[in-house]
């Protein structure tokens, strides 16, 4: 493992330079700390600093672009007319990869020599069969071409792994011999060891930049490959969803909106007044003790796991709705055919939504100034019209927030859609009815074995996009409005 | 103006007028809803661990059968030398009838009168797990080999379905794997204590099954897969988070690129779940190429996604310590950097630790961004084999093996889904009140 | 301001519009109240006066049950509004809050139109029989709040948007348009700057010809000028009540002489 041997080396020269460089500095305050700008162990991480830091972060960006720039140089190499029908010249070049990588561990294993491995000729060798040999299966025989390329492969990144391993040395002891020099008793070596704190800090504090970056770039450039092979008016106008990974699929959006819509709108029909009254009761009414005990214990139906209210949903509350409104149920009329549907979901989603809405609703409410309160209740008010004529008017806006939050949520669950909800796409106002979400076919549509490349699968990127414009404008929305909210009573 | 107060006719205190009547009844109405919205989330809360307890309780129980099983010599071992290669030749199937038979003699020795016609009907009376099991026994014995031994297997999943309500005669009119005459069989072995239930230790301990045999299905290596997730994220997401937050609150000047900072990290506490499954799917295993179902993909995905809630969290601990105290520090001549973190940090710690449990509970019942990266579909049947396939070899983790259970339809896996459900929880509980335990210890009051 | 005070003080002194009888509070284990005993005159600008925590503040909220919405808080004794009193169970406070309105420390417009903000009162007590009532309503309570002239262009303004003393005498029309009997003010100046202060100054003493006002303030100089009466509260007693003159001039008790003069305070 030459790699692991590189990076091992670079530690033990940093480790070897944090010892010289402390040493140094106290060599230069003849043996005094009290001479020294900064701690003797400034001194050491400083020179350590420099030994690592550059090697390894210009190991990490060859590591990363070398592939791509020995991929590009032998693609070119290889002829139009070498590509197969029915093949790309990505399918090659990643067969052109695997034998280099099989002539490799054929090397390792000591089954080839390396001289031999670049002699291999596939007329003359059964490549392979040799490669089999050391565990590596390979569709087809290896063409003349494959052959070469991958040994031009392999001799270009060995080649480049030797200039790699003499950079990365050379740097971490020019590293070194820099720092080293610098060192002495008046040398702010704190203040250069804090200015690498610092940067550190900053990369860890960009990273939720990067991750919307990601979450952006990966679901637009799989959109963009979706639009390509369907045409996007028929996705967001389209009213049929049926995928059949045969081809033909019709993916039209709109029967997934309107099921996720009408989920959650039974869910925030549930959540809203219940959670909203609850935080009333809770903030307005309710006795230090009393408040004690059911705020945590609501707050605990906020701590469940989703699957466990999927599961819920599937097993208990459908089934229950099946007995009440299904045939031969408590009612006596015929109308729910199975467990799942838009009601079940609807349902439990509102269940889990009321801690989300009571807590936000209660914080909001707390925010509402005690002096419009006793401003009410010293005009003769009851308790009740305080909180109906001026405190839930001064918390409307945050209210709204809390509630778009909330939405935000229901549009974007998934576990007890995809288990309450039912898999059937339809444009139906029955609410006992199975509809499906946005979510669940997402989940559908990228689990199993189907093909990145197919509009069938490429559509849950699309469905991605959608949703997280939709969650993203929600939030944006509940966020400004709060924030604005906040400010007016600070 | 001044008559005003004269033409209000002079009423008495002591008396309620019909008006105020009038609203305080809609005062107490109105209190009435609030009550009424707080029992109904207590009442819902209620129902739910109800049904949980009520519904998971039985997986924690199994029925065995204790049968004292001949392992002819005849069969597992021709050759009679006990070879261990020639005993490994004998597959599953070589030693079902052995049990069969076993079972078939069992019957007859205590019941008046075997109903059974041949021994190869007593199949529907033992798991299909129970021939692995004694094969495992002799492949590790070869001695035993010509002996009768004592074993303890596994009732099949409809003999234990029958012994907790969940089979019963009705349901079974139907059933091509029972009959009613299995069920009297059951009834008369149970009298005699050969049927027993008992608490089921594979259940918290085991490997999952394929779909016939739930009887065997356990939540242990999911819970391993769990483990090795909760380690990723832990090692990443504590110094990540408090790199970040300690930046954001102490150093971050008020700019563009710290607004952009906020705003991010606001936006993605609420990003739905399933989008960072996309994103773990779409950057960790199409384009960096690591593997599928790998515990250690799921880490990273739950990861970004507990890295928010973590960071707000830590930042707000950070906040609550005072002002005076990065002073103090400051005027002994300590740095910025040495006064963050030789004394604001230590100060904050149990605030951070506390929300960085409440962040892990939250992810390890996490379940949709696991669905996108393939840990749902996978039978997670072996341990890992090491720490370093515990990262990297395909598993599954609790939440997702409670949906692979839900998906299977069998309500004998229901009864796992929901058992499963009960052990999850219990993780769940006991990380809250830790969490609960560090603040009421630790919390300070400036 | 005082035209004639001397009539004034005659024909105010001629009925008691409210009488505590041994009043005790407590917050929780704290004795707030130490065994009160006082007449408030009607048509009377009654002043409360002393340090910080003496528990004028509290007694002023006992006046109209306002300590009712602090769940620690208990009441002992007698206050009787009009002879009737007012802790009798058979009372409403929200009856009483209608008679004996109250002013606040901060001016506290409702987050709403100046309109609403005045018509908030009459509406919850049922007032006013029509829309025009209530517009001559809400017009008779501004102008006795003496701020109609400066908001009567913009009635559908919102009232948090005018200037700290223009919304002290919004809160005060505010109480005013509920036609109570008498008015509590809780240091109604103690936000509002030198001009804003002394325009509601002025307004309390307009408004003793109808109403019995108390006002608890900090600032003697404050009590001289609007008051006909003041009690001097400290750590909890009542421990002088007299003419405002008597007080400032001729205290009785040397608590009250030391308050006076600044030695606490």
């Amino acid at each position: 493992m030459p790699l692991l041997w590189l990076v091992l080396i670079v530690l033990a020269l940093g480790v070897v330079g944090y010892g010289l460089g402390r040493h140094k500095a106290m060599t230069s305050a003849d043996g005094d700390v009290r001479h020294l700008h900064s701690l003797p162990v400034y001194y050491g991480t400083n020179v350590s600093l420099f030994v690592v830091v550059p090697a390894l972060l210009v190991m990490v960006a060859w590591l990363i672009v070398q592939p791509i720039v020995i991929n590009n140089s032998v693609a070119a190499d290889i002829p139009a007319s070498a590509i197969p029908e029915s093949s790309t010249l990505g399918l090659v070049m990643s067969d052109v990869r695997r034998v280099a990588d099989g002539l490799d561990l054929a090397v390792t294993q000591g089954a080839l020599t390396s001289a031999e491995a670049s002699g291999l000729q596939a007329g003359v060798s059964d490549v392979r069969a040799i490669l089999a040999d050391v565990g590596v299966a390979l569709g087809s025989d290896v063409s003349a071409t494959t052959l070469s390329a991958a040994q031009e492969y392999r001799a270009m990144a060995s080649t480049a792994n030797l200039a790699m391993t003499a950079l990365v040395l050379g740097l971490a002891i020019a590293g070194f011999v820099y720092a080293y020099g610098r060192t002495n008793k008046d040398f702010r070596a704190r203040n250069v060891v804090e200015k690498a704190i610092r940067a550190i800090l900053i990369v860890a504090a960009s990273i939720a930049i990067l991750t919307t970056v990601g979450i952006v770039l990966s679901l637009v450039f799989n959109t963009i490959e979706f639009f390509k092979l369907y045409p996007a008016a028929d996705f967001f106008f389209g009213t049929t969803w049926s995928p059949s990974f045969g081809g033909g699929s019709e993916l039209g959006v709109l029967p997934l909106l309107w099921g996720t819509l009408y989920i959650s709108v039974i869910a925030l029909a549930v959540a809203v007044p219940i959670g909203l009254f609850a935080a009333i009761y809770l903030s307005e009414y309710a006795g230090p003790k009393a408040r004690g005990i059911a705020k945590p214990l609501i707050e605990v139906l906020a701590g469940i796991p989703t699957i466990v209210y999927g599961l819920f949903a599937l097993l208990t509350v459908g089934p229950l709705l099946v007995n009440v409104f299904g045939s031969g149920g408590a009612l006596g009329v015929d109308w729910m055919s199975g467990a799942s549907s838009v009601t079940t979901a609807g349902l439990v989603m509102g269940i889990m939504l009321i801690p989300f809405v009571s807590s936000l609703s209660d914080d909001i409410i707390n925010a509402v100034p005690q002096s419009m309160r006793d401003g009410s209740l010293g005009l003769g008010a009851t308790k009740s019209e305080t909180v109906k004529q001026v405190v839930l008017p001064a918390a409307l806006p945050g209210i709204v927030g809390a509630v778009l939050l909330a939405a935000s949520r229901a549009i974007g669950e998934t576990m007890i859609v995809v288990l309450g909800a039912g898999a059937a796409a339809r444009l139906s106002m029955n609410p006992l009815e199975a509809m499906t979400t946005v979510t669940a076919k997402i989940v559908s549509q990228l689990t199993g074995d189907a093909d990145f490349a197919s509009p069938e699968a490429l559509v849950a990127f699309a469905l991605g996009m959608t949703l997280f414009v939709m969650t993203l404008g929600l939030n944006v929305l509940a966020l400004v409005i709060v924030r604005k909210y906040r400010e007016q009573y600070e | 103006m001044t008559d005003a107060t004269n033409n209000t006719p002079k009423s008495s205190l002591l008396t309620v007028s019909p008006r105020v009547k009038q609203r305080n009844a809609a005062e107490a109405r109105f209190k009435m809803y609030g009550i009424a919205a707080v029992m109904t989330g207590l009442v819902f809360l209620i129902i739910l661990l109800s049904t949980i307890l009520f519904n998971g309780v039985g997986a924690f129980q199994q029925t065995f059968i204790e049968v004292p099983v001949y392992l002819d010599e005849a069969k597992l071992d021709k050759n009679g030398n006990r070879d261990p290669e020639d005993i490994k030749k004998v597959s599953t199937f070589g030693y079902n009838p052995l049990i069969e038979q076993a079972i078939y003699d069992t019957i007859s020795a205590k019941m008046d009168k075997n109903p059974l016609a041949k021994a190869k009907e007593a199949k529907a009376l033992i798991s299909a797990s129970a021939a692995a099991q004694i094969r495992d026994v002799v492949i590790a014995n070869p001695d035993l080999i010509g002996q009768t031994v004592d074993f303890r297997i596994l009732a099949a999943s409809r003999v234990d379905g029958y012994l907790k309500d969940r089979v019963t005669r009705e349901s079974i009119a139907r059933d091509k794997n029972i009959d009613a005459v299995h069920l009297d069989i059951i009834d008369a072995l149970r009298a005699k204590g050969i049927v027993k239930r008992e608490f089921n230790w594979s259940f918290i301990t085991g490997a999952d099954a394929s779909e016939s045999r739930p009887e065997q299905a356990g939540m242990g290596v999911s819970m391993l897969g769990s483990l090795f997730m909760m380690l990723v994220v832990l090692v990443l997401s504590l110094p990540i988070g408090v790199a970040a937050s300690i930046y954001l609150e102490e150093f971050a000047p008020q700019n563009k690129w710290t607004d952009l900072i906020e705003v991010n990290i606001s936006n993605l506490a609420a990003v739905p779940s399933i989008v960072f499954g996309i994103l773990g799917l779409a950057v960790f295993i199409q384009f960096a190429g690591l593997p599928q179902s790998a515990p250690l993909v799921g880490g990273l995905v739950l990861t970004l996604m507990t890295l928010p809630t973590i960071i707000i969290s830590t930042r707000a601990s950070l906040k609550s310590v005072p002002p005076s105290i990065r002073d103090a520090a400051l005027g002994l001549g300590a740095s910025k950097m040495q006064s963050v973190f030789h004394h604001v940090l230590p100060l904050a710690m149990p605030g951070i630790l506390t929300g960085t449990i409440i962040g892990l509970a939250q992810a390890l019942g996490e379940t949709a961004p696991l669905l996108l990266i393939g840990m749902v579909g996978y039978i997670a049947s072996n341990y890992p084999t090491g720490p370093i396939a515990g990262f990297m070899d395909p598993n599954s983790a609790m939440p997702a093996q409670i949906y692979e259970w839900a998906k299977r339809a069998d309500p004998a896996y229901y009864e796992r889904a929901w058992g499963g459900i009960i052990i999850l929880l219990v993780f769940l509980i006991t990380m809250n009140i830790i969490a609960i335990i560090l603040r009421r210890r630790f919390e300070r009051r400036w | 301001m005082y035209d004639n005070p001397n009539l004034e003080r005659n024909v105010a002194q001629q009925d008691t519009k409210i009488s505590a009888r041994n009043v005790q509070v407590f917050y929780g284990d704290t004795h707030a109240i130490k065994d009160v005993n006082i007449e408030i005159p009607a048509r009377t600008v009654t002043a409360f006066i002393g340090p910080s925590g003496c528990g004028k503040s509290t007694f002023l909220r006992c006046l109209n049950r306002m300590n009712d919405t602090i769940d620690i808080c208990r009441v002992e004794g007698d206050i009787n509004l009009d002879g009737e009193n007012i802790y009798d169970k058979r009372v409403d406070p929200v009856q009483l809050r209608a008679k004996v309105g109250m002013v606040f420390q901060k001016p506290n417009p409702f987050p709403k139109s100046i309109y609403d903000n005045i018509a908030y009162g009459p509406r919850i007590h049922g007032l006013a029989k029509n829309k025009a009532d209530l517009d001559e309503i809400v017009e008779k309570a501004l102008r006795r709040g003496a701020i109609w002239n400066e908001v009567k262009d913009r009635l559908h303004a919102p009232g948090t948007g005018l200037s700290g003393g223009q919304q002290q005498r919004l809160c005060i029309a505010r109480a005013v348009a509920t036609e109570p009997e008498v008015l509590l003010m809780d240091e109604p100046c103690s936000a509002l700057d030198p001009i804003a202060t002394s325009q509601v100054e002025e307004l309390i003493d307009e408004l003793r010809d109808q109403y019995s006002v108390v006002i608890v303030t900090h600032s003697m100089q404050q009590a001289a000028r609007v008051s006909q009466k003041t009690a001097f509260f400290h750590l909890g007693n009542l421990v002088e009540f007299g003419d405002t003159g008597q007080i400032f001039t001729n205290p009785q008790d040397s608590r009250t002489e030391s308050y006076i003069t600044g030695r606490i305070g």
